[in-house]
């Protein structure tokens, strides 16, 4: 080692050790990860493949398993999800557009940003019980889609918010300051020019957004989303189920069948689930290579 | 230091130069809170002319220069006395709108900043929302050339700004403030992040835009000063020290600071 001396070399090798340790801890906790949910979609698949055929897609609920299907929970759930996208995207994008291009930087932005980060970790029953609340019985919105998708918009646009806001965050300065300069409003800066160069961090924001709201099961039992559902929603009014309410009663039910139902009915809600994302981050790379 | 505009003048009459202002300060004092950045500045900005503010990082130079298009309008607690009379009219006037002051003053910052779009919605962006109804072809050509940009980006002027050169950049967003047809460009260190062969062609640029716009640039380097500007403004802590035609204060200053700073003495 003509590069160091003895103490250095030996100083050297220990740092070099532990770089490697670290590197090898990460790397177990990942796999470790990923091997778990390997090994669930495993046994889901296991459980569930056999049942997967156009029947199972196009039948009701039924007390026969063999005759049971999926339809009314997965209409229900697509409705569920569009009505959520519809309302929590503009209201949500909106307040962090406000947030952060319109409102000082006082001390009530500051308490309304406090409350903002604790509401994303409100559980969510108490989000079902403020549905059933306000939209089913105060509002009188019954126990329909739109109170679901109301109440499900309420637990989501936290998460929709924040994610916003820290993609406007990064937008360069510069941009702003080169369209003030051309004699732009507030509003044209932010509509032309902040808006779409946060539009990927946003999308992101709400892919995550959108993925838990598909999943919830607890809030939609509260505000009393039906679990036995023999026609599809024809509108926002109608009353409906959707597919993790399904799998929820197929699960407790004592028949062996009825359990592999369920996991029939859990590859039908991640491949909902992998659709509206890949859809969803297809969109953003394209948007992406547009900006760059 | 309140005797340098009078200079200025007998200066400007001994050289043969008209002295139309557009801009005039007035007991211009810029505060940052309780903070004071710029104190009691006095000096005109003439037509036509490149007007160049030197002085020692800090000076507040490129606060003043802010303030001349109410960029600072931006910064909390910024706060602006005195007046800065533009056609006759205080820009901190009470109802004058800074998006109105904006359009007739544009400016060029520091670092390039182009829009992430092509390089012909760059420069019809502005022009556009500010409700310009013909057709947007001629301008950008025309703007494009005025930049000394056009035999560059000719053929590609669908894509991406953001893939020109930093000079090129630089000269895109001069080309994008000129199409707004403005009155007064402002020009922040706009080559303090250009190479030298980039920094000689925006300031062969500025040459050629003097015919037609008023230009003043905030500098760090003397060198550039004493090259482009007709006047100079020397700042240091907030004061100006001193205001003359470029001429005199790069060779006879009439205060013994400004000739310490412009010989590279301190600073």
């Amino acid at each position: 080692m003509p590069l160091t001396t003895e103490q250095e070399h030996r100083n050297l090798v220990r740092r070099h050790r532990k770089a490697r340790v670290f590197a090898r801890f990460c790397a177990a906790v990942t796999w470790s990860g990923v091997l778990l949910l390997g090994v669930l979609l495993y046994q889901v698949s296991i459980d569930g493949f056999g049942w997967l055929d156009w029947q199972f897609l196009d039948s009701f609920p039924s007390r026969f398993p063999e005759r049971a299907g999926i339809k009314s929970a997965l209409v229900g759930t697509v409705w569920l999800i569009g009505l959520v996208a519809v309302i929590s995207i503009p209201v949500g994008v909106s307040t962090a557009l406000y947030l952060e291009e319109f409102a000082g930087k006082g001390r009530i932005a500051k308490v309304i940003e406090v409350n903002i980060a604790n509401l994303a970790g409100v559980p969510s029953i108490v989000y079902g019980i403020l549905g059933l609340a306000i939209f089913v019985r105060y509002l009188a919105l019954e126990r329909s889609l739109i109170s679901g998708a109301l109440t499900m918009s309420l637990l989501i646009l936290p998460v929709i918010i924040i994610a916003s806001r820290e993609a406007i965050k990064t937008v360069p300065q510069g941009i702003r300051n080169a369209a003030y300069s051309l004699g732009a409003t507030k509003w044209q800066t932010a509509w032309s020019h902040v808006l779409p160069a946060s539009f990927p961090g946003i999308m992101t924001g709400v892919i995550l957004a959108l993925s838990r709201a598909i999943g919830e099961t607890a809030p939609l039992i509260m505000i009393g989303a039906l679990t036995f559902v023999a026609f599809l929603p024809e509108g926002p009014m109608d009353s409906f189920t959707a597919l993790p309410i399904q799998i929820y009663n197929w699960v407790s039910r004592p028949q062996e069948e009825f359990h592999e139902l369920a996991a029939a009915g859990i590859i039908i809600l991640l491949a909902v689930l992998l659709i509206m994302n890949a859809t969803a981050i297809y969109i953003r790379n394209k948007t992406e290579r547009r900006l760059k | 230091m309140s005797e340098s505009p009078e200079i200025a003048m007998a200066e400007e009459q001994a050289l043969g130069m008209h002295r139309k202002s557009v801009l005039e300060l007035r007991n211009v004092s810029i505060f940052y809170s309780e903070k004071k950045a710029v104190n009691d500045v006095s000096f005109n900005i003439r037509r036509n002319k490149i007007t160049a503010i030197i002085g020692p990082s800090g000076c507040g130079k490129s606060t003043l220069l802010r303030c001349l298009n109410r960029m600072n309008d931006f910064v909390e607690g910024c706060r602006v006395d005195g007046e800065l009379l533009f056609a006759n009219e205080n820009l901190y006037g009470k109802d004058v709108d800074p998006v109105e002051v904006r359009r007739r003053i544009g400016m060029v910052f520091q670092k390039p900043n182009p829009f992430p779009k092509s390089i012909y919605n760059n420069i019809a962006w502005g022009p556009l929302i500010n409700g310009y109804k013909d057709s947007t072809d001629e301008l950008v050509e025309k703007s494009l050339k005025q930049a000394a940009l056009w035999e560059e980006v000719r053929d590609r002027l669908h894509d991406s700004a953001l893939n020109l050169s930093g000079g090129q950049q630089q000269r895109l967003c001069i080309a994008r403030a000129l199409a707004m047809e403005p009155e007064v460009l402002l020009m922040d260190e706009p080559c303090s992040a250009l190479d030298p062969i980039s920094t000689a062609r925006i300031e062969d640029l500025m040459f050629e835009l003097k015919e037609k716009y008023t230009i003043v640039i905030v500098t760090h380097n003397m060198q550039q000063a004493a090259r482009i500007s007709d006047y100079t403004a020397f700042m240091e802590m907030g004061d100006l020290i001193e205001f003359n035609v470029t001429k005199r204060i790069f060779t006879r200053p009439a205060i013994k600071r400004t000739e310490e700073y412009v010989t590279g003495r301190f600073g």
